[in-house]
């Protein structure tokens, strides 16, 4: 579904990643695992257009999106989920789920995908009229993730979703995002809680410094030794 | 007298909120403040004035055509000092000076086509008089009055209640996160920028009717009474610039009548200087 090849972005005179490839299949759920400053954020902010690549190629469903503005690529069924939420504070939640559904005319099926969002995060509907900002964490995560999918994206990308939460509300998370693949939403998730993403993903990648350096299923990933290493705090080799 | 003073600066007041919102609408999705902005409204009621004392337009057309010259000058300023600019992701203050050179342009281009002398509006609506028991009230007052509420009024529900003006909103708040949720951000800022000329049309018509003339330099100075009035109803708040214009227009107007009419100004900024010393984000800023 998501085919990128050999895609490196800068920030000015910094690439931040280098020649990236990377595959998303219709129906799964892929992770994009790495440390802090890896990369993980500039992947997914090029993959959604707030970053032009330098080279390489990016494609959806068949056609090539590199270069596209970011609500043309909300058109064509892409919706991120922001790193660090990014609610509309001065907007209530009500509104803030309407601009998630802003590319869509249906009144018919905005007013019901919106029932939907309250029966899957019911606190949502007690926060209707509530700024945006008064939120707690998870719930901005929730909000985040319900704004989102008012779009009826076909890949949903979820950039750090468990940043800063509870491990009981990350779990929620989680569990909530298989339920969201199994209704038939592709997922790409960028995590540092990499034991959570690895377990609920088919595939996974691990970013370091830029690059691709692994990849695999994600319990090939779980049980490799250099994965456990750097990332689940297992035992220093002797 | 008390009364009527109060009346004349709602009036005068009133097209200051005008004036007002159209930065803070700007402000608001750009986050910066467009210093072209009297001199496009005054261009577009010269255009006004013109077609009526050159043209014999009736009075409709020409408040029509002052509406919309100034739109299509806002128009003109997205596309050639603000927008080349943005795409260089350059720095606020390069936009500031951009439009601070384009105000020089329109200027200039005043004087050139219509001159600088003040141009008298030759329009005798509204001077009679109503007699409303504690006050008299010209006809244009009540025009001026009738027409700046109404249009606060307006775009008021446009802003909160379509879903146009919750775009705009999701844009002043976060350009990158409007446009991941589809907003076509580029589209929302040529919009808005278009509302704000196009307000400023509205409110420089109204002024000229107030004052029965309109003089090119006159942009500059009701530009920055807009601007005085946007600081001090807090930079972004579209209700502060609605309410803290018809503050200054009642400030100026009673220091005129118990003062000393050379004193407006001061008394007026004086006071800002002194709300602010209190209040440093405005009367409806949101601290940061």
């Amino acid at each position: 579904m998501l085919e990128i090849r050999d895609v490196s972005t800068s920030y000015g005179q910094i690439k931040a990643i280098r020649s990236i490839s990377l595959d998303v299949p219709q129906g799964k759920i892929v992770a994009l695992i790495g440390a802090n400053g890896a990369g993980k954020t500039t992947t997914m902010k090029t993959i959604t257009g707030l970053l032009v690549p330098d080279s390489g190629t990016i494609h959806f469903e068949g056609r090539r999106v590199d270069g596209l503005k970011p609500h043309q690529l909300v058109k064509a069924g892409l919706a991120l989920v922001p790193e660090g939420r990014a609610i509309l504070g001065q907007m209530t939640v009500q509104e803030n789920l309407e601009m998630g559904a802003f590319q869509r005319n249906d009144t018919a099926g905005i007013r019901e995908d919106m029932e939907k969002m309250m029966s899957w995060f019911p606190i949502l509907k007690e926060r209707l009229n509530q700024l945006g900002g008064t939120l707690s964490g998870g719930q901005q995560q929730m909000l985040a993730i319900a704004r989102a999918l008012m779009s009826r994206p076909k890949l949903l990308l979820l950039d750090e979703p468990s940043m800063g939460l509870a491990p009981i509300v990350v779990s929620d998370i989680f569990k909530t995002i298989q339920e969201i693949n199994r209704e038939g939403t592709t997922v790409l998730i960028v995590e540092q809680n990499v034991k959570q993403a690895l377990k609920i993903a088919d595939y996974g990648y691990v970013l370091e410094a830029g690059q691709i350096v692994l990849s695999g299923t994600g319990q090939e990933l779980l049980a490799n030794e250099r994965v456990k290493e750097a990332y689940l705090g297992g035992r220093k080799v002797q | 007298m008390f009364w009527q003073q109060l009346v004349n600066g709602l009036t005068v007041g009133s097209t200051y909120s005008l004036i007002a919102i159209g930065y803070t609408l700007i402000f608001g999705v750009l986050g910066i403040i467009n210093m072209a902005h009297g001199q496009i409204f005054i261009f577009g009621s010269l255009v006004g004035l013109v077609l009526i004392t050159e043209a014999d337009m009736p009075l409709g057309v020409a408040f029509l055509a002052a509406v919309v010259v100034s739109a299509i000058l806002g128009l003109i300023l997205e596309y050639t000092a603000l927008r080349p600019l943005r795409k260089k992701n350059v720095p606020h203050l390069a936009s500031l000076i951009s439009t601070i050179g384009f105000a020089i342009l329109v200027e200039e281009a005043m004087h050139k086509l219509f001159g600088a002398d003040s141009r008298a509006v030759p329009v005798s609506l509204g001077s009679e008089m109503y007699d409303l028991g504690i006050v008299q009230v010209r006809g244009v007052d009540i025009i001026i009055l009738a027409v700046s509420v109404v249009l606060m009024f307006v775009l008021h529900f446009w802003i909160n209640r379509t879903k146009m003006g919750k775009a705009i909103r999701a844009t002043a708040e976060n350009n990158e996160t409007a446009s991941i949720l589809g907003i076509n951000t580029n589209m929302v800022i040529v919009t808005t920028v278009v509302i704000a000329s196009a307000l400023g049309g509205v409110a420089g018509c109204l002024i000229g009717l107030a004052y029965s003339a309109l003089i090119p330099t006159m942009g500059l100075n009701l530009g920055f009474k807009g601007l005085a009035v946007l600081i001090l109803g807090g930079v972004g708040s579209i209700t502060g610039a609605m309410v803290c214009g018809i503050i200054l227009g009642i400030a100026e107007v009673f220091s005129v009548a118990y003062g000393d009419s050379s004193y407006r100004d001061a008394v007026a900024f004086g006071l800002i200087i002194l709300i602010l010393l209190i209040r440093p984000q405005g009367l409806f800023g949101r601290k940061v």
